[in-house]
């Protein structure tokens, strides 16, 4: 349970918080007319008969755009609707030619599904919580008005019209702004695993419509029900979602304990004031008058078409993340990072593939050393060379090449960084930069013995003192024979030499 | 040449292939009396050279021994309602006055594909909202009918494929298309003398003609007779994949499969067809429809349709929803009439535009459709209206346990003077009450001319089939069509 409460004068709130995510299908032609969906096209550049509804024009859906909405329902295990219908929203806009969005109000292609967010007790999480999604339909986004090109007219670009989206709803499950902000996140990742929505909010593939209402604490129940919700629309990026609902929950909370009640209305985010305003009330809805689309059929999907859409879907982050702890034994923590974002798990299963090839040992073995890797030390090298670095050079190869070396005792971890730098710089082959530029560390047990001689021999006090029992100079004399050596001697060899040695 | 323009579909076609005469000389013929009929006021705009340049096209084909298509030479009439490219398509109204599409409906494509030529673009009431072309910005069409001892008087060519109706009646046309939402095909052909056919839902294509009822509109051909528009239809259908609606089959050569020998099939005679306010001939001439298919070899047996008396009231739900928000894009925004006040928001354009362009009837309809989807409304009405049309259907499917086609009058009266009941739409609505049940099942349905009433106006009989059964339907119109020998036409006074 969340505790996250607003303080108000007269006692606590919790938060009530629903969302309504619109999410872009990827696909390469809009919902129902084979125009194309590329982003920052010119303006009516991708404008087919269908979207600018010429007369006479008629939809036809495009099967990419159900299929992906169905694998999208699979993937948050919500019951998959082998029977869905298209309705007609009829409001009048300049940027709707058809005088109606197609959508599914009456029968949806998704139903009931859910998404785990994991805990997070910085966040106030205090454990995983499973939040509800009421459904998934898949309906045309408008065009897009531009104010700002004339001074007394509005343009109108279509190119967005007609574009399939996901609408994501969810149950008023989430009760503070970090769960909202993690259910965003969570439904992200997965529509990115599935590959159904590129999830790229500054682009608009995905907003969410927030709401959001307050109640005091305790059990849902006739005397203490759900409060009046408000209705944010169109937020773009996590943050706003969670200045949103710490914005209204305070705003609604203010109003009711001056003595006002909160209406059931549409509003609008300001992201410079992090405020939000009303758009209109309850009273001034649109009456949208649904129908079914008489121009479409039902949608019937047949069981050939569902099993291939189960196929084909990727390892979920939940049971991937899952399998990264069980079977390679990674932490929590680093378990959760690799499996967040799709390019960071690809890039480590393929350099964990091809480290344990390299190295003859299996992944479980060198898993740890591989997430560290690129957890830690391959993106600070990264970042520390800043606009030096040519990330093509990341290859797995040599990555796996220099990690090869470092398990072998050849090199140094500082010499690991070191190579690294340069790979990233010339693209060039580590183990030729190992030889080349002397970033190989001394191995030899004569050689490091003659140099452990020498520096015993030049400090016989302190083997006195050792062998009086001193053991903390140990470390003494492997920094002495570190320095004497450039530190390219291996550790490993000089503590085992000078403890023969000082016996 | 006026002979030429007394020659039906198959006639022309024939005699081109054959060298009777050539298809530019069929094309000039029917020009020149398009021309010659202002007066009937059946087309928006002729298109003299389109016909030509079909023709032209047709006897080079020839001339080189290619192979032609099944309307190879025949120029034809075009509804206004389909969409032509670099013609103006106006559906009648003053909202499209103007508007030239880049795009050729598949309909029409399919026609001149099929050798055929376009005449120019037919009247019809706007946006095919009407029974008896009325309604159109661009005049009403007057029947080439006359009532006999009625003088002058301008009859209705009915509607709203009246400019269809009239210029086939009239001879300026051999065929042209209709579209028939609920009964806009039969009804102008039943009261003007010639045939018209609404295939089965789906079987022609509605990509590219302007939408009134989605779930209801139907292309098909109008003709002066059966076998014409078995010809004419087999060339108009077939599944486009840019219609969702459209079935996916084959389509069958209707004209080969005529045949008039009912022997062995069953025609169901509903009695709730018998109704009030219908005219002594039109069930006389039922009388007769019977005795001339019993004749044709077939058993005529009694049906019930228990539920068409609501019909016709769920079709003015149903319709006019659909119509409602179909109309939506002719917003002023992209194309068509603008009328933007000075100083006028947004709203304020889409009110002024829609008020100066949309007729009394299509704002009647589009009010209607508004209201019954309503919030408060949609369940009593629109979703009552849906169950009505599914009970409806199924009044159908039960019949053909005991039927092969149904035979039924196409409408209740012969046609009317024209200004007769535009001050009553419930009226003009019920013109249609024999038309709308087949409309609603999507079965298909057809007019042939059976004989003239008293004031020597054509009166039709009509004809309804399984679904995708058009040859049933044919076959049967075809048995009406030789038993009846309606000869009659109209004096030439235009």
């Amino acid at each position: 349970m969340s505790d996250y409460r607003i303080q108000g004068a007269t006692g606590e709130w919790e938060v009530v918080i629903g969302l309504e995510v619109h999410a872009q299908v990827t696909s390469n032609a809009k919902l129902f007319s084979g125009a194309s969906t590329a982003f920052g096209a010119e303006p009516n550049t991708q404008v087919s008969l269908v979207d600018a509804a010429m007369p006479g024009m008629l939809p036809v859906p495009n099967r990419e755009c159900i299929r992906q909405a169905v694998r999208t329902g699979m993937a948050i295990e919500a019951q998959i609707n082998k029977y869905s219908r298209f309705d007609r929203k009829n409001y009048f806009y300049a940027d709707l030619p058809q005088g109606y969005q197609i959508s599914q109000l009456y029968h949806p292609i998704v139903g009931e599904g859910q998404l785990t967010i994991e805990a997070d007790e910085k966040a106030g999480i205090p454990e995983d919580k499973v939040i509800g999604i009421e459904r998934i339909h898949v309906e045309q986004d408008a065009g897009k008005l531009m104010h700002d090109q004339h001074p007394t007219m509005s343009y109108v670009d279509l190119n967005r019209c007609g574009v399939a989206l996901m609408e994501i709803v969810s149950r008023p499950d989430m009760r503070s702004p970090a769960e909202a902000g993690a259910y965003v996140r969570k439904l992200r990742t997965i529509l990115r695993y599935v590959g159904s929505c590129d999830g790229n909010m500054e682009e608009g593939s995905m907003r969410a419509d927030v709401n959001v209402s307050v109640r005091r604490p305790g059990p849902i129940s006739d005397e203490n029900p759900f409060g009046t919700r408000t209705e944010t629309k169109n937020v773009n990026s996590v943050r706003f979602v969670m200045q949103v609902i710490e914005h209204e929950a305070n705003r609604q909370v203010d109003l009711i304990e001056d003595g006002g009640t909160v209406v059931q209305e549409t509003r609008l985010f300001d992201p410079n004031s992090g405020t939000t305003r009303s758009m209109r009330s309850k009273e001034d809805a649109h009456d949208y008058r649904y129908f079914p689309d008489p121009d479409l059929l039902p949608l019937e999907l047949e069981d050939s078409f569902l099993d291939e859409c189960r196929a084909s879907l990727p390892e979920l982050p939940d049971a991937k993340r899952a399998r990264y702890i069980d079977e390679l034994g990674l932490s929590d923590y680093n378990a959760s990072v690799l499996t967040a974002e799709v390019e960071t798990f690809a890039r480590f299963e393929t350099l964990l593939a091809e480290t344990a090839k390299r190295l003859g040992k299996d992944e479980k073995t060198v898993a740890t050393q591989v997430a560290n890797w690129s957890l830690s030390v391959a993106p600070g090298v990264m970042k520390s060379l800043g606009d030096e670095a040519d990330p093509s050079h990341a290859t797995a190869e040599a990555q796996a090449e220099i990690l090869r070396m470092q398990d072998a005792g050849e090199i140094s971890g500082g010499q690991a960084k070191e190579i690294y730098e340069i790979v990233l710089r010339t693209g060039r082959d580590p183990a030729e930069i190992a030889d080349t530029e002397g970033l190989k560390q001394q191995s030899d047990t004569g050689a490091i013995e003659a140099v452990i001689d020498e520096v015993l021999a030049a400090n016989a006090d302190k083997v006195e003192e050792y062998r009086g029992g001193k053991d903390k100079l140990f470390g003494f004399f492997v920094g002495q024979t570190m320095k004497a050596m450039q530190g390219k001697a291996n550790p490993a060899v000089v503590n085992q030499v000078l403890k023969a040695k000082l016996g | 040449m006026t002979e030429l323009t007394n020659l039906g579909v198959r006639e022309i076609r024939d005699g081109v292939a054959q060298g009777d005469f050539t298809a530019r000389e069929v094309a000039e013929a029917f020009n020149a009396a398009v021309e010659a009929a202002s007066e009937l006021n059946a087309f928006i705009v002729a298109t003299p050279d389109k016909a030509l340049e079909a023709a032209d096209k047709v006897d080079a084909d020839r001339a080189a021994g290619r192979e032609l298509g099944a309307m190879a030479g025949v120029p034809i009439g075009m509804k206004d309602l389909f969409c032509t490219d670099g013609v103006q398509t106006t559906a009648a109204s003053h909202i499209l006055e103007g508007f030239v599409p880049r795009y050729e409906s598949t309909v029409s494509q399919n026609l001149w594909d099929a050798g055929a030529g376009m005449l120019g673009k037919l009247n019809l009431d706007q946006f095919a909202m009407g029974s008896s072309n009325e309604t159109s910005h661009f005049g009403n069409v007057v029947s080439p009918w006359r009532k006999s001892g009625g003088g002058n008087a301008g009859m209705s060519p009915g509607g709203s494929s009246g400019g269809s109706s009239a210029a086939v009646a009239a001879r300026i046309a051999p065929a042209a298309t209709g579209t028939d939402t609920g009964g806009s095909i039969r009804q102008p052909a039943a009261f003007t003398g010639i045939c018209g056919i609404k295939p089965t839902y789906g079987r022609c294509s509605r990509w590219g003609v302007v939408a009134f009822a989605s779930s209801l509109d139907q292309a098909g051909p109008m003709a002066r007779s059966v076998g014409d528009c078995a010809i004419m239809l087999g060339a108009m259908a077939g599944f486009d994949a840019k219609d969702s609606t459209s079935l996916q089959m084959d389509v069958p050569d209707w004209a080969a499969g005529l045949s008039a020998d009912l022997k062995g099939r069953k025609v169901g005679i509903p009695r709730e067809y018998r109704m009030d306010g219908t005219d002594e001939a039109i069930l006389e001439s039922w009388e007769q429809g019977k005795n001339w298919l019993r004749d044709a070899g077939a058993e005529i047996v009694d049906i019930s349709l228990p539920h068409t008396k609501y019909a016709l009231p769920a079709y003015y739900i149903i319709a006019p929803a659909e119509a409602s928000s179909n109309l939506a894009r002719y917003d002023g925004v992209r194309y068509g009439l603008r009328d933007l006040p000075e100083g006028a928001g947004l709203q304020d354009m889409y009110a002024a535009t829609r008020e100066e362009g949309f007729g009394d009837e299509v704002k009647r309809r589009v009010l209607i459709g508004t209201y019954v989807l309503s919030a408060g409304f949609y369940d009593a009405y629109y979703n009552q209206a849906q169950k009505v049309r599914a009970l409806v259907a199924r009044d159908f499917e039960r019949a053909w346990a005991d039927c092969d086609v149904i035979l039924a009058p196409t409408t209740p009266t012969a046609s009317f003077p024209l200004g007769d009941k535009t001050d009553d739409p419930l009226a003009m609505y019920l013109n249609d009450v024999f038309a709308v049940p087949a409309s609603l099942a999507g079965v298909p349905a057809m007019s042939v001319p059976a004989m003239l009433n008293g004031e020597g106006l054509p009166l039709g009989l009509q004809i309804v089939g399984k679904p995708f059964d058009e040859q049933g339907v044919l076959n049967a119109g075809l048995a009406i069509e030789q038993r009846a020998g309606f000869e009659a036409k109209p004096e030439t006074w235009w």
